[in-house]
């Protein structure tokens, strides 16, 4: 696995980073979520994430020579390489559900395929991924039914989610030349591939909650190589404040 | 919505095969379906559980608390009803 080098670092990193911002952002519903009951939820959502962020940032050390903590605290906006989608503030409930969807939706075949890596310690982290990743699915697919198949007025704000959303959906089912390295070697994932299911999966859950799919127009891209939307920096600086502020802090 | 628009469910949890359901809590949500999820969440975080029970609140017909002398009193002096002068073998497991 070593002649792989670089590039196999810096796939696990890329698969690390979205989970852990996507896990950061759901943290800010903590205590503000619309019932104790969706509180509890998105916590736990939360949770599976980092639980996900820190097993790929403990392969990715292993693989990178920087610790865990290093790649999680001590990198700057631009090293980090999270799809854009995961990034984007949570808005309303409805898009915070919405974002869920849109993602889970892809990781789920995304983590199915992993789990058949080369890489045996990916494949295993993926495994368990795949069980967390469908009950988010699950849980965000039953609330955007009803929201968009709900009130008028609930109908219009998960519409609205999802046009806002749209236009991240598309970086996910890119493949570069670090894709294409690994997919070769037998580690990577090729997400291309995973298109039609997700199309699959969303027009289902759309056609159900009666909510219209937008157009395919311009896909914003460049999370995955470290070009992100403002909100990134705010949010790092959020989370990233107390390991710079008290380098090395433990408790 | 708002939470107050949510009706109630009483949550019911299997730990495991051969036990019962055991009431655990109740909750709030917008429907059967995600009172089921919010059970999970909220009571199965300590990963003990195999089966979730949700039964809306309202369908639950409860014996009044001020007529539990006639309900209850009267089995107290049975005694020779409790099966107390049998043994039950280990194997026999949860019963």
């Amino acid at each position: 696995m070593a002649r792989h080098g670089t590039h196999h670092f810096n796939y696990v990193l890329r698969l690390a980073d979205s989970p852990c911002i996507l896990g950061q952002r759901l943290t800010e519903w903590t205590a503000n979520a619309p019932a104790i009951e969706e509180d509890i939820a998105l916590a736990n959502i939360a949770l599976d994430c980092f639980g996900q962020a820190r097993a790929l940032y403990g392969h990715a050390a292993h693989l990178g020579g920087r610790s865990e903590d290093d790649l999680a605290f001590l990198r700057d906006a631009p090293d980090f390489r999270n799809h854009l989608i995961v990034e984007q503030p949570n808005g309303d409930f409805a898009h915070t559900m919405m974002r869920q969807l849109l993602y889970s939706a892809f990781m789920e075949p995304y983590y199915e395929a992993l789990a058949a890596s080369r890489d045996e310690t990916l494949a295993g982290i993926a495994a368990k991924a795949v069980k967390e990743v469908t009950y988010h699915v699950r849980h965000s697919a039953e609330w955007v039914i009803r929201l968009g198949d709900g009130t008028e007025y609930s109908h219009q704000r998960a519409q609205a989610a999802l046009d806002e959303l749209w236009m991240y959906t598309g970086e996910m089912f890119e493949r570069d030349s670090l894709d294409a390295a690994m997919i070769a070697a037998g580690i990577g994932v090729d997400a291309a591939a995973l298109k039609p299911r997700w199309d699959e999966t969303l027009d289902e859950i759309l056609a159900q909650a009666t909510l219209t799919r937008p157009a395919d127009g311009w896909m914003i891209s460049g999370g995955r190589t470290g070009t992100h939307t403002e909100h990134l920096g705010h949010m790092l600086s959020e989370m990233q404040f107390l390991q710079r502020a008290y380098p090395g802090a433990q408790w | 919505m708002t939470e107050k628009d949510w009706p109630l469910y009483e949550v019911f949890i299997r730990a495991r095969n051969g036990l019962a359901h055991r009431h655990v809590g109740s909750l709030h949500a917008v429907d059967a379906e995600m009172a089921l999820q919010n059970a999970r969440d909220v009571y199965t975080r300590l990963g003990d559980a195999a089966s979730i029970w949700v039964v809306p609140s309202a369908a639950i017909t409860a014996s009044d608390p001020a007529r539990k002398e006639e309900m209850f009193e009267p089995t107290a002096t049975k005694i020779y009803r409790h099966p107390t002068f049998y043994e039950v073998p280990d194997e026999v497991g949860n019963m």
